[in-house]
């Protein structure tokens, strides 16, 4: 993975001292509230409900067992021994001190890390598939494309300001794992007819209030000019994105407003202007970033499966559940990646132990070079690890509560923090996601439903991606009580579409049990267990569904 | 309010702020409204001393650039630190346009936006300080490296590494 070197070590240094002295100023009264709101807020610092919360950024979701200790260790001392994986790959301290910050993100910097970019309305940390660098289905390693995006975008002198916050996402594989139709600008690599690898540029995608699904406005970017035409269309954005409604200052709107054709003109003309300048990339270049994510020392190994695994999937009947849900196809014969699930049924998702934290990172030493990934629905990954050690790590990981074969099921839910920390939330997503998981707590009934993305956001902003759960959850506040309305259809992946609303809001309980006989729905309907639900929704249409929900009221 | 020129600040400001329906004067530097000079345009092209102009932040620098050779001052404008529109107009002035003259940031102009400002080529900074210099002078110490190319002349990230392996190659 990425080392940093003496700049970008120096760089990191020397933000913690420009805070630490922003800190101070405030102190004395040097600035205002309103002056060092918006600088606390590039270093991750939010006000929230009860408390600050320190956002961290963890670069397109990769982290080496040295941080991921290191983020357990800061959660004992500054926070509550906890910390909580987001929907950006991020991670986030609930409980943090404003006298604590500066110290906490020196501690950070120890590690390579830092709280940048996680807030403000700047480029935020790029994100990307969790399985980036091990998956057999990808064309390119996404990675060296995200770390040249995170330097490009670090203190970007003339994007630090843009109407809005600006989100980018990467895919190097035809399978998205990245939601990249979903962000302002995604980027999925493929090949054009002459074999070379590239980008289809996506613009304009996003939830929140107005969601849509990006556009696509060129569908072959030659990597070199990757940067040059990122710069362009922030360069657009930047002068024409709308600044008189913070509701509407999103790329998103501007696409929409002035048309897709319009700013794709406005775009290419900028672009011509500056590809060939100082951002083209040099092959040098490209080749000096890709050395660090050269692939790990694989043993070669036969493919085939090995004897160890055989003879655990054959006795340990649980081990056979979580291997068939919890493991993803490596490129390299022998592996296997695995996803660590941290939605065990009744906790809040995403939410992580210090104590689980440490163990994890030292079994990614144990199984899987050292490396873990965070995932965008709020899992961790080890990408490497060997067929042969599989139920050997099950094991360790069972004795932390951190086996839960659930991944892509029912319980496998992302949530916002909701109104149980959040100063936006309407109402609480974690206790709807806890009482739904509890639900599908049954493995059998869990494992024979199948893929089941069900998406919690506690208001509009839709930080819990609820338009494109394949069952979204939007919580809202009808006169003081919490209500939630239901999506039906939506899917975040190279398919992506935004859900249907189902119908009227239902309170708490009528939420959990709707979930309960949508599924029921589903399975009477389904053609049989290879037809997931969003297959089954798709061929049936949003009727069914809505007379199972509301017929008897 | 204190003027900063390259780090330095200006005891008395050479150019006079002409209101658009007020005459110029003849012998002194003068700075008029964008509007002023759409309207007046032939008539200004003539004028012997200098001349500057305040560019709002929702004029088109594609539109302007062409002209942007014909002043000796262009003041950027921000409304509020937070609308960054004036960084792209400044780096385009500068960058595409070759604009060599006095490039001026007014407005909500804060010691945390001057080395980003100063990256995008601004010059002189109307700032609400009475530390202006040593404001400044603290901006400018904010970071030894940047990622970003711009027309600063700094030598960024990608460009040091790329030097230091060739370097290193020819003396292998």
């Amino acid at each position: 993975m990425y080392q940093y070197d003496q700049i970008d070590q120096t760089l990191v240094d020397e933000r913690v001292a420009q805070f630490r002295d922003q800190v101070a100023r405030r102190l004395n009264g040097a600035i205002s509230e309103d002056e060092f709101k918006p600088l606390r807020l590039q270093n991750g610092l939010y006000l929230q409900l009860h408390a600050y919360m320190l956002r961290i950024a963890i670069p397109y979701g990769t982290l080496s067992s040295r941080q991921l200790r290191a983020l357990a260790q800061i959660g004992c001392k500054y926070d509550r021994g906890w910390g909580h994986f987001t929907t950006r790959q991020n991670l986030q301290y609930n409980w943090i001190r404003l006298e604590d910050a500066a110290d906490a993100l020196a501690d950070l910097a120890k590690v390579q890390m830092h709280a940048i970019q996680t807030s403000g309305n700047c480029i935020r940390n790029t994100t990307t598939d969790q399985f980036a660098g091990a998956a057999h289905d990808e064309i390119e390693d996404p990675r060296v494309w995200c770390e040249i995006i995170r330097q490009w975008s670090t203190f970007h002198p003339e994007f630090s300001f843009l109407p809005r916050k600006f989100k980018i996402a990467v895919t190097g594989s035809p399978n998205d794992r990245a939601a990249v139709r979903v962000h302002d600008i995604g980027l999925r690599m493929h090949r054009n007819a002459a074999g070379e690898t590239g980008f289809e540029v996506i613009v304009g995608g996003g939830l929140g209030r107005t969601p849509f699904i990006g556009k696509t406005i060129r569908d072959f970017l030659p990597r070199q000019h990757l940067l040059s035409y990122l710069e362009a269309i922030l360069r657009v954005y930047n002068q024409f994105g709308r600044r008189d409604n913070i509701y509407k200052a999103r790329i998103k709107i501007l696409v929409h407003e002035i048309g897709i054709e319009t700013i794709r003109d406005k775009i290419e003309a900028e672009w011509q202007a500056i590809r060939d300048g100082a951002l083209k990339l040099p092959q040098e270049a490209i080749d000096q970033i890709a050395a660090h994510f050269a692939p790990p020392a694989f043993e070669t190994l036969l493919g085939g499966v090995a004897p160890e695994y055989a003879n655990a999937f054959r006795t340990d009947f649980e081990f056979g559940l979580w291997a068939r849900r919890n493991t993803f196809k490596h490129k390299q014969p022998g592996y296997s990646i695995v996803t660590i699930s941290l939605k065990k049924e009744g906790e809040p998702p995403g939410d992580m132990k210090a104590e689980q934290m440490l163990a994890v990172a030292d079994l990614a030493d144990r199984y899987s070079f050292s490396e873990i990934r965070v995932t965008h629905e709020q899992n961790l990954v080890l990408p490497h690890v060997k067929q042969s050690d599989l139920p050997a790590l099950f094991k360790a990981l069972k004795a932390y509560d951190l086996a839960t074969p659930n991944v892509g099921l029912a319980s496998d839910i992302i949530a916002c923090p909701g109104l149980d920390y959040c100063a936006l939330a309407n109402a609480r997503s974690i206790p709807i996601a806890q009482q739904i998981a509890l639900r599908f707590k049954n493995w059998e009934r869990a494992h024979d439903i199948g893929e089941l993305k069900i998406k919690i956001s506690g208001c509009i902003n839709a930080c819990g991606h609820h338009h494109v759960g394949h069952i979204g959850i939007l919580g809202v506040d009808k006169n003081g009580e919490e209500f939630y309305q239901l999506t039906l259809g939506g899917s975040a992946d190279q398919d992506a579409a935004l859900g249907d609303i189902l119908g009227p809001a239902l309170d708490t309980a009528q939420t959990v049990d709707a979930i309960d006989s949508l599924v029921e729905t589903y399975l009477r309907l389904r053609r049989n267990s290879d037809e997931r639900f969003l297959d089954t929704y798709r061929r049936v249409g949003l009727q069914p569904f809505k007379e199972a929900i509301y017929a008897a009221a | 309010m204190p003027l900063l020129k390259d780090g330095n600040l200006v005891g008395e400001d050479a150019w006079l702020s002409v209101a658009d329906d007020a005459p110029l004067p003849e012998d002194r530097p003068a700075l008029i409204s964008h509007a002023r000079w759409q309207a007046d345009k032939e008539q200004l092209v003539g004028r012997n001393a200098p001349v500057g102009i305040r560019l709002p932040n929702t004029v088109d620098v594609l539109d302007f650039g062409p002209e942007a050779g014909r002043f000796d001052l262009i003041v950027l404008e921000f409304p509020k630190f937070s609308d960054g529109r004036a960084y792209s107009q400044a780096r385009l002035l500068r960058e595409r346009f070759g604009f060599g003259g006095e490039l001026r940031a007014t407005g909500h102009v804060l010691q945390d936006q001057l080395w980003h400002m100063q990256r995008c080529g601004f010059d002189a900074f109307e700032i609400a300080r009475e530390d202006a210099t040593q404001a400044f002078a603290a901006a400018m110490r904010s970071f030894s490296h940047v990622y970003q190319p711009t027309g600063d002349g700094r030598v960024s990230a990608l460009k040091q590494r790329l030097a230091a392996t060739r370097k290193q190659e020819a003396a292998e």
